[in-house]
């Protein structure tokens, strides 16, 4: 027996350490590797699509009515227009449009044009009197970010009305939910018995889990009536910025409040006994040692809860209404940027309108919006852990 | 017949074990050479040589955190499951570097098994948690009967004969301790490190396990790391005596035959540590 | 210990002027934040609430149902419709019904193949044409039955009362309609379960693989932080934004495989049309692939480190440890979390929409290349109608999803509480 075992444990001469090629364990790890780069897969492909279609929709050729006609008809070899008064003036460089032909406007004075015929591939024909001219004009940033009228179909390229219906629902909807999660989370954390808690996480767990076009139905079918009952019908319009502000801090309440509670109940112990045995009260051990303490990880919870807010789309898509509104009043109806995504892609979208590019470069915002917001979130949550660590 | 030759670490006194002559290969299965273990910056175990003797228990000793269980963990490269682990020098397994970089840490560690400090086993049955590893080494042989001899070698056989089948969290913390080193030995592997394997032990299931050490240094080489003075002296052939530097840096103080090293420390640190006056 | 108890002169000795007691006044303001902090956690619940009553307010309730022929007048020789016989009622059908119609019903089923009460139900529908005039929601129908009568009676003297409840058989199993009365959500089911199928398929094996990797193989070298950072980035990204990838890569760059032409099942290739089932489903895997990571990540994380030292100290390989020891333990972890990102995908709409979920579908997907529909588009489009009777039916259908996530829960429960027991 024992000889024998020490067979088993063999000789020198029969070990052989050296490294075997398992090509089965590289084929599993080279596969493994691949499903962890299709997430930075997934990131390029978000910001190489948003990216394009968006430079798609700052480099696209518009064109815009200057409510100019011929004042008479055109040869095919004619290179001088002339046009009738009004509408918008013409500049030397300007490229501007007759029916289905491109031209280049050399110089330009009152009523006259001279022009080269045929641009962009586009063939000189006739054209007879009384044919409207259009401009062409790329959207500038500039006009992108300062307009206060969207409708790129007719040439009006201003986000800003999106953007400030997104800024509005939002703000609602932390004033409703920071507060309220923050109560709920310092509840839950340092009053709650634990069988409150048993019972009250896991609703909050089910408020979280309802899917949010939900909330827009019970935005619609419950919070604006109640508004306008309260308000009265005149005042609050039916489809309105404040309910969906409101069923937004609903939805995102319980995204802040277990956020919250976290990060409270991640404070030591032995900081809330040395308050307690300095003779504090239980509401100045939470109020002033706790939350203090757990304030970078309740930041991080208010930020990541503002970046849902404004990515939220179903709520405001159906309770915000419908047609960019540039307005400040709650109680009146305007569409956010997510609002005015679905509503657009939700009919027959061709994919070279502008409708379709112009979607992209109000994604490509949000996506940067939501993006800082989560880094700025994830950097506090960081700073955050090194304090206990 | 014996033979001194203090090796390598400025004050460590190492006593050459007696050499009788045969070729070292046979006689020492396993030696560290300049053994240097860094986590990240930290060095936890320097210059370390050492010489382990076949089919002997050598016991490593020393306080708490003097890098015992890191040198444990270097003779069959299981340190490298620490990411910011690196590892300098050499550890001779056959007359082989097993770090050289053609070297399979699965090929060693088939060779050098291991059995923890807290019983570890699969939750499994108990016929699984033996027969596992050498299925997947490749055994072709009769599992049945090697299941069987394992746990007879680990002195488990008679406790468990009926119950094969359930798991092995059934089992009493000596009982799956027992089970660990039948696991450890199935794969007959050359060396069995045992790092602290009864300190989460009560007095009696360490004793169990203390005699079954003595019994499978028949068959294996066994390398103990303990905190219990005691144990070390109970079980032990050799005992390797470590101590911390003021880095904190595990270094070896002095190593040779456990009779020796308790009843007659050749370095002061080594008998103020066996007669309790620090660790 | 009440405040007057401890702010009582004698148990608290002043026993130095320097210090004033503010204790009463600490107390009140510590009562008022107690009440404020719960009062905020009821107002919570009372939304929750206030939420499910407002569903179930509109999903049942009283309705005035007026009819277009009554059925009394359809019997034949004093036999009334309910105990003709299947003949009798076909050649009802056949003497009402225009032509076209007749024969578009029996093209979709032939009548000698169908039962009597199949018969009997078309002709109810058809012939009979009960309409509903207007409803009334659920807490109005209980607690005012009353005035509730008495505004039919005037209202609509010729029609009669019935307590309808929207959600019922016939709703699970019809296909959408323009009319709400006949509208169903047989086709958004399938559409839902079809796509939740594909994501489940796609994203499961990859998200599990890829945390698998970062908890198991990836060194720490900045192609790893790389992909850690970015995971949780997507995570936060809006799920419309997914909509927009899944728009510009499925529906459009990959359109000869998402609309099945590149397989040669699109029977005229120039209508191939991306926004199918496929899409939908590989958008929505996309989506849910950071939620299955992270949770996956956190669940082999769970498993202790001394299984994977032991299974590597028997000179296993990384594979064989993680196949036999760490996965079947992190099974019940990452099983969990897959079916809590499931559960977020079955809710999610604005991706859906942007794919292109297609407004009227009345027929059952065939395969992942059909059109689609799902569940929440259904309540989107619903809800968005001015018509009442359509936001009852949004509610009702609301009750299937939320039925449906339910469901999905408890076998998430079930599933935890099975496996964990086997440890």
């Amino acid at each position: 027996m024992q000889s024998k075992e020490r067979m088993v444990g063999g000789s020198p001469e029969a070990i052989d350490l050296r490294r075997k090629v398992h090509i089965g364990e590289a084929l599993i790890q080279g596969f493994l590797f691949v499903c962890g780069v299709i997430s930075i897969l997934t990131t390029l492909g978000i910001v190489f699509e948003l990216g394009r279609e968006s430079l798609g929709f700052f480099t696209r050729q518009v064109w815009e009515n200057t409510d100019k006609t011929l004042a008479t008809a055109v040869d095919p070899d004619s290179t001088e227009l002339s046009l009738s008064r009004g509408g918008t003036g013409i500049q030397a460089g300007d490229l501007i449009r007759i029916e289905n032909e491109i031209m280049r406007v050399e110089t330009a004075t009152g009523e006259v044009a001279i022009v080269v015929r045929g641009q962009q591939g586009t063939e000189a024909v006739a054209h007879p009197a009384n044919t409207t001219l259009f401009r062409g004009r790329r959207v500038s940033l500039l006009e992108f970010f300062t307009g206060s009228k969207w409708n790129p179909q007719i040439g009006h390229f201003g986000i800003l009305p999106l953007v400030t219906a997104t800024l509005i629902t939002s703000v609602i909807g932390m004033a409703v939910a920071l507060p309220l999660g923050l109560s709920v989370g310092i509840y839950l954390s340092e009053y709650a018995s634990d069988r409150a808690r048993k019972i009250l996480k896991p609703i909050l767990e089910i408020l979280a889990g309802i899917p949010t076009v939900v909330y827009g139905y019970f935005a619609l079918t419950f919070i604006t009536p109640l508004l306008r009952g309260v308000f009265g019908q005149n005042t609050v319009q039916i489809y309105n910025m404040a309910s969906a502000g409101l069923a937004i801090g609903i939805l995102i309440l319980p995204l802040v409040s277990s956020m919250s509670e976290g990060a409270l109940s991640a404070v030591p112990r032995s900081l809330r006994e040395a308050a307690y045995a300095m003779g504090a009260t239980r509401l100045e051990v939470a109020v002033k040692v706790v939350v203090p303490a757990a304030l970078s990880g309740i930041e991080a919870a208010f930020i990541l809860a503002m970046s849902r807010a404004v990515g939220e789309t179903m709520v405001v898509a159906i309770a915000a209404g419908q047609g960019p509104n540039f307005t400040l009043n709650p109680f009146r109806s305007a569409e956010t940027m997510t609002g005015h995504m679905v509503r657009i892609s939700g009919g027959d979208l061709s994919y070279d309108s502008i409708d379709y590019n112009s979607i992209f470069a109000i994604g490509l915002l949000l996506f940067l919006i939501t993006l800082s917001l989560n880094i700025i979130s994830q950097r506090i949550v960081r700073r955050f852990r090194e304090v206990y660590e | 017949m014996l033979s001194l030759k203090p090796i390598a670490h400025p004050g460590s006194r190492v006593r050459e074990v007696a050499e009788v002559g045969a070729s070292p290969h046979d006689r020492y299965v396993i030696e560290a050479r300049g053994l240097n273990v860094y986590y990240g910056s930290f060095r936890a175990v320097k210059d370390v040589n050492l010489k382990i003797e076949r089919n002997k228990v050598t016991a490593i000793i020393g306080p708490s955190g003097c890098g015992k269980s890191t040198m444990l963990r270097a003779f069959n490269r299981m340190n490298e499951l620490v990411p910011t682990a690196r590892t300098e020098g050499e550890v001779l397994f056959h007359g082989q570097n097993i770090y050289a970089p053609d070297v399979d840490p699965v090929q060693v560690r088939r060779r050098i098994g291991m059995v923890f400090q807290k019983p570890n086993p699969f939750p499994k049955s108990i016929y699984e948690n033996v027969a596992w590893g050498a299925r997947i080494n490749g055994y072709q042989g009769d599992m049945d009967e090697l299941v069987e001899r394992s746990l007879r070698q680990a002195a488990l056989w008679d406790e468990v004969k009926d119950k094969l089948k359930e798991s092995g969290y059934s089992l009493s913390g000596g009982q799956q301790q027992r089970l660990c080193i039948a696991r450890a030995i199935a794969v007959k592997p050359d060396i069995v490190l045992m790092d602290e394997p009864a300190s989460a032990l009560d007095p009696i299931a360490t004793l169990k396990i203390e005699d079954l050490m003595r019994q499978l240094a028949e068959n294996y080489t066994i390398i103990v790391v303990t905190h219990n003075m005691q144990q070390a002296a109970r079980v032990s052939d050799y005992t390797a005596f470590f101590n911390m530097d003021e880095d904190r840096a595990g270094y070896l103080v002095e190593y040779g035959p456990t009779a020796e090293v308790f009843t007659n420390p050749r370095d002061k640190r080594t008998e103020d540590y066996i007669t309790g006056r620090f660790g | 210990m009440t405040i007057q108890q401890l702010s009582a002169p004698g148990l608290l000795p002043d026993q130095s002027s320097e210090f004033v007691n503010n204790l009463p006044s600490r107390y009140r303001l510590a009562l008022f934040w107690q009440v404020a902090f719960l009062a905020s956690t009821i107002l919570g619940i009372v939304v929750l609430t206030a939420l499910l009553f407002n569903i179930v307010n509109g999903a049942f309730g009283l309705a005035a149902v007026e009819v277009k022929v009554n059925p009394d007048s359809l019997a034949k020789e004093g036999v009334p419709i309910e105990d003709q016989s299947k003949e009798q009622l076909i050649q009802l059908l056949q003497e009402t019904l225009k032509p076209a119609v007749y024969q578009r019903l029996d093209t979709e089923k032939p009548f000698d193949k169908r039962s009597r009460s199949e018969v009997y139900a078309l002709v109810i529908d058809r012939v009979v044409e009960p309409k509903v005039m207007q409803t009334w929601p659920l807490f109005d129908s209980l607690v005012h039955r009353d005035e509730v009568l008495a505004e039919i009676a005037a209202k609509y003297p010729e029609a009669e009362v019935r307590f309808l409840s929207w959600i019922n058989f016939k709703f699970l199993t019809t296909p959408q309609s323009s009319q709400a009365e006949r509208a169903g959500v047989r086709t958004a089911i399938l559409g839902s379960l079809w796509i939740i199928s594909i994501t489940i398929v796609v994203a499961f094996p990859v998200g599990v693989c890829a945390a698998i990797y970062l908890e198991e193989y990836a060194r720490d070298n900045w192609i790893n932080r790389l992909i850690r950072t970015n995971i949780n980035n997507l995570a936060g990204v809006p799920s419309i934004i997914y909509g927009m990838l899944g728009l510009a890569i499925f529906v459009r760059a990959l359109e000869p495989l998402t609309s099945g032409a590149a397989f040669g099942l699109v029977e005229d290739p120039t209508m191939a049309n991306g926004r199918t089932i496929l899409s939908a489903g590989l958008t929505l895997a996309l989506l849910i692939l950071p939620v299955i990571i992270i949770n996956g990540q956190e669940a082999i994380r769970a498993v202790p480190t001394s299984l994977r030292e032991a299974g590597l100290a028997l000179g296993a390989t990384r594979w064989q440890t993680v196949w036999a020891h760490v996965l079947p333990n992190a099974l019940p972890g990452i099983l969990t979390g897959t079916i809590l990102a499931i559960s977020r995908a079955i809710g999610e709409t604005a991706p859906l929409v942007v794919v292109g979920a297609s407004t009227f579908v009345i027929r059952d997907p065939s395969g992942p290349f059909s059109k689609f529909t799902a569940l929440p588009i259904q309540i989107y489009q619903w809800t968005s109608r001015p018509q009442a009777e359509f936001r009852d039916i949004a509610a009702a259908a609301i009750i299937v999803l939320l039925a449906l996530l339910l469901v999905l829960n408890v076998t998430a429960i079930l599933l935890r509480n099975r496996y964990s027991r086997r440890l």
